[in-house]
């Protein structure tokens, strides 16, 4: 069920801006009729340390695309996403700060 | 005997539940912590208490990008910034969808407190982003007009 997930991280002006996009069904009750299929818990994290950490709902778009800012960051630093959704599936993406 | 009958079955629930937690417990032991009395809430006040941030004040330092009207509920970018000094959390919460309380965020470590995603919204509500910094909470609301909603697919 672990589709591809894409990441980008760039430096902006003061800041690293890191946009991920995960592949989810992010499938709600009513569409399910009682089975949900979601994404519950994303980390982000840069050089291994957590930096963000999210709790999500099925309210969250198919296909989750967020975007996040971290301040400084300099190229090369290491960041990694990573999701578990409510059946236990899980997925990890890591890139560069480019 | 009936008052046999209530015993019996109060025993086989309580046993049932015991069952289902000792399962349930391999998932939650691989979880991060997610919080599912608040996730469950029908109304975003409920949503609010479970998340421990009741009574917030409003403030402007929280700044809620948005379409004003939404063609397709299905997909609806919110883009949420706090200026609020301190800030270490972000929530966001759509009032009218059957569980209101969309996404919620820690910010440590140099992250900024700010967040850009994508919500599903049933119908017109107001979209709701609670900030909390230094232990005060802090709320602010934009209305967003959905034309065609997007929870039931």
């Amino acid at each position: 069920m672990a589709g591809p997930m894409k990441m980008r991280a760039t430096l902006a002006g003061g800041y690293t801006d890191v946009r991920v996009l995960m592949t989810h069904p992010m499938a709600t009750e009513q569409q399910t009729k009682g089975q949900p299929h979601f994404i519950q818990n994303l980390t982000v994290k840069v050089n291994g340390k957590t930096v963000v950490e999210g709790q999500i709902s099925q309210a969250v778009a198919r296909n989750p695309v967020f975007s996040f800012r971290l301040s400084g960051g300099a190229k090369g630093d290491k960041i990694e996403v990573s999701w578990l959704d409510n059946k236990g599936d899980t997925n990890k993406t890591e890139t560069a700060v480019a | 005997m009936i008052v046999q009958r209530r015993g019996l079955l109060k025993a086989a629930g309580a046993l049932g539940a015991v069952l289902v937690a000792g399962l349930l417990k391999p998932i939650a032991a691989l979880a991060a912590t997610w919080n599912k009395e608040a996730f469950a809430s029908k109304s975003a006040a409920d949503a609010l208490n479970r998340l421990g941030t009741p009574g917030a004040e409003a403030n402007s330092g929280i700044v809620i990008e948005a379409p004003q009207i939404a063609e397709n509920g299905a997909v609806v970018p919110i883009e949420v910034t706090s200026r609020i000094p301190g800030t270490t959390s972000i929530a966001v919460l759509v009032d009218k969808n059957p569980y209101p309380l969309v996404a919620r965020f820690d910010f440590m470590e140099g992250a900024l407190p700010f967040v850009k995603l994508n919500a599903k919204m049933g119908e017109t509500s107001d979209v709701r982003v609670v900030a909390t910094a230094g232990g005060k909470h802090y709320v602010a609301t934009k209305e967003i007009k959905v034309t065609i909603g997007g929870c039931g697919g």
